[in-house]
């Protein structure tokens, strides 16, 4: 070992003669005059991984030779909890409330891809009821505005201007009201289920959701003109973290990112799912490959998210009431919850008539809750949009009421393997826009 | 799932010619609730639960065409290297020998009829049950130029888990190869840096194969004890 130079890709290094420096707060200029005085030219800086800007549990190893960074690395799995696995141990329909939890930012994206993996398994993807297609629509769009005001408010907050995060976090607070208001939840909501979704809209969801849309856009204009000219943004921002189309491609990055080299590729146009291809929508690009166009592409996906939002309003009312579940009860969770004076959602009407009116009823309640529902044997993938690019399920099935295996590819995995090719050659300081430009979750990362 | 060993194939019912199972077993159930001695009288039933079988031509689709272009391009070694394709649910599923797997995704990368030039990495998957080829690695591949989708699957034993790497070919697979071997312990031989990538560097075991237990305590509620998920009296 004795041979070896500390390096951020070696193993760790037991060597008493290697220097190591311990840095708090601003003494600096003592650790490079110590490091100069002892004649080092590399120097290994750890940031992370509990440091503010890395959006979750990242670390990430720097070498950098003055200001500049000559190789980064980033460390996961400080955040590995073991989803995929637990999944294994529950129902189908209990896999919902774990895989939520993964990007924590973006909770119903994974349901969406999770629920429409198994619909394929099972074979009832036509089956979906279109008032349930519309819901999901409705949610994922409202989810992606969600991911996107978080992933440009934070990485305004960690270039220090946080204005920009309050104005996006007031803007992300008026989708939660909607989404509370028809989910019972604000994040982790297992609303969506294999099947159809937990419950339809509430008496004036219609309403809420055209009343949200002009406040929603408002705060995005405010968003928009606060970055839009400021011309200290676009110093830190502009030809920073470039990743261009070959190099998105060599490391299969997707979302945003790529968008920005100017490949249109959103799985909702090529690849349509719960009627995708029936809305109308614009997928926005831009050919500068910097942190900014990223920042400037996911404003206007807002803006198109919100458009598509519209037109599931006009298209909920114009279905007014009806099932949100598939018709076959032998897969239909019981659904309809209503929300009691003490906060919590209740199926008053379900529970009368399994206690009260009907013995089946009770058995087949019990034995589809607590044994679940069979999924014919094989295997599936399923794709959709995710907010931070395509998001992928594979599923197995061994016949079972629990899946033999689940497996996420979270965008946001693949897409901190950027992260070198971002910020070698660049400065300290912009390591902090590169990581907020690929905006990950590290949930999401590590599951 | 704790008790992988118990899982054991009673033996293969219909070897193929090459002396293979033709299909990938999933498991093998016994009785009806996991827990023995129970009063059901289902306690004999043994359920072996396999995956779809390989299909026959036509495929459908463009799925023919892939492959035909893909037996061309690997000429002689085709019939070796593509051990089954199967069509389920309307999607493709080569399963190719380790030995040909980087030309396999060579080609499918580079040749202008094929172009999968993203792979969206890798998963892998434990079968206890299916006797020599217990470890899978599930490799989706989906192509921009055509808008495909198809997945290619490798199969090795528990006793050699070794799979040429694919990072070569397909960059994008770093960290998903070493999450499949930090998990499953499939060792993808020619990766520059195959390291634990989620559990600790000086973790023991690869957590998501079937003979690594969940874990967890028992928890009381309202004075009952309720077992941990992996210990709980379970359905099939």
């Amino acid at each position: 070992m004795s041979t070896q130079t500390a390096h951020a890709t070696s193993a760790f290094v037991e060597d008493p003669d290697t220097p190591e420096y311990t840095v708090y707060g601003a003494d600096w200029s003592e650790v490079v005059d110590e490091a100069k005085r002892l004649g080092q030219q590399r120097i290994v800086v750890n940031m992370g991984p509990q440091h503010p800007s890395t959006h979750g549990v990242l670390r990430v190893m720097l070498e950098i030779e003055g200001e500049y960074i000559t190789e980064a690395r980033a460390g996961i799995g400080y955040l590995h909890t073991g989803i995929e696995k637990n999944m294994e141990f529950r129902t189908w329909t209990q896999g919902v409330t774990f895989c939520t939890r993964m990007d924590y930012v973006a909770s119903m994206s994974q349901e969406l891809v999770y629920c429409l993996g198994i619909e394929k398994l099972l074979g009832i993807t036509d089956d979906i009821p279109e008032r349930a297609s519309v819901l999901r629509v409705l949610m994922a769009e409202l989810t992606r505005i969600g991911s996107h005001l978080v992933a440009v408010g934070t990485g305004g907050n960690e270039l220090g201007a946080t204005t920009i995060m309050t104005t996006a976090f007031v803007a992300r607070e008026e989708t939660f009201r909607v989404i509370e208001a028809i989910t019972g939840l604000r994040t982790n909501n297992a609303y969506i289920r294999p099947g159809g979704v937990s419950q339809g809209l509430p008496e004036d969801g219609v309403a809420q959701i055209r009343a949200m849309i002009p406040k929603v856009k408002a705060k995005l204009d405010e968003l928009m003109a606060l970055q839009g000219k400021n011309p200290i943004l676009q110093l830190r921002l502009k030809d920073v973290a470039e990743l261009n189309l070959s190099a998105c491609m060599a490391l299969g990055i997707t979302g945003p990112i790529l968008r920005a080299t100017g490949l249109p590729y959103d799985l909702r146009k090529t690849d349509p799912y719960c009627g995708y291809e029936t809305y109308d929508f614009q997928v926005p690009t831009s050919t500068d490959q910097d942190a900014w166009a990223r920042v400037m592409l996911r404003m206007e996906e807002c803006y198109e998210s919100l458009k598509i939002v519209e037109q599931c309003a006009d298209r909920l009312e114009q279905l007014g009431d009806g099932p949100v579940m598939v018709a076959d009860k032998k897969i239909a969770w019981p659904a309809q919850l209503a929300l009691g004076p003490d906060g919590q959602g209740n199926s008053l009407d379900h529970i009368r008539h399994i206690m009260g009116e009907s013995m089946e009823a009770l058995i087949h309640h019990f034995k589809l809750v607590t044994e679940g529902f069979e999924v014919p044997a094989g295997q599936v993938y399923q794709a959709i949009e995710g907010p931070k690019g395509l998001l992928g399920v594979h599923l197995v099935s061994d016949g079972g009421t629990k899946p033999w295996r689940a497996h996420f590819r979270d965008p946001g995995f693949n897409n901190l393997q950027a992260l070198g090719i971002m910020c070698e050659g660049g400065q300290m300081a912009d390591v902090v826009v590169a990581i907020a430009s690929i905006d990950m979750v590290l949930g999401g990362v590590d599951r | 799932m704790s008790d992988g060993t118990d899982m054991q194939a009673p033996g293969p019912e219909s070897p193929s010619p090459q002396g293979r199972e033709p299909l990938t077993l999933i498991n093998v159930r016994e009785g009806l609730f996991g827990a023995k001695g129970d009063t059901s009288g289902y306690d004999g039933m043994v359920d072996r639960v396999q995956m779809p079988g390989a299909s026959e031509r036509p495929y459908g689709e463009w799925f023919d065409g892939v492959v035909d272009i893909l037996s061309e391009l690997l000429g002689d070694d085709a019939d070796e290297a593509i051990e089954y394709v199967v069509v389920d649910r309307g999607e493709l599923t080569l399963y190719i020998a380790r030995e040909h797997l980087v030309a396999v995704a060579q080609h499918l990368r580079d040749d202008q009829d094929l172009r999968f030039e993203m792979c969206l990495g890798v998963s892998g998957v434990h079968y206890p049950a299916d006797t020599g080829r217990e470890l899978h690695a599930v490799y989706p591949m989906q192509s921009i130029t055509h808008n495909r989708r198809l997945r290619v699957e490798v199969a090795v034993s528990d006793d050699d888990p070794h799979i040429p790497s694919l990072v070569a070919v397909y960059p994008m697979n770093n960290w998903h190869e070493r999450e499949t071997w930090d998990f499953f312990g499939i060792v993808f031989d020619g990766h520059p840096s195959l390291a634990r990538i989620e559990m600790p560097d000086d973790w023991v075991g690869h957590p998501q194969r079937k003979d690594y237990p969940l874990g967890g305590i028992p928890v009381e509620y309202k004075g009952a004890e309720i077992p941990s998920p992996d210990e709980r009296r379970q359905y099939r």
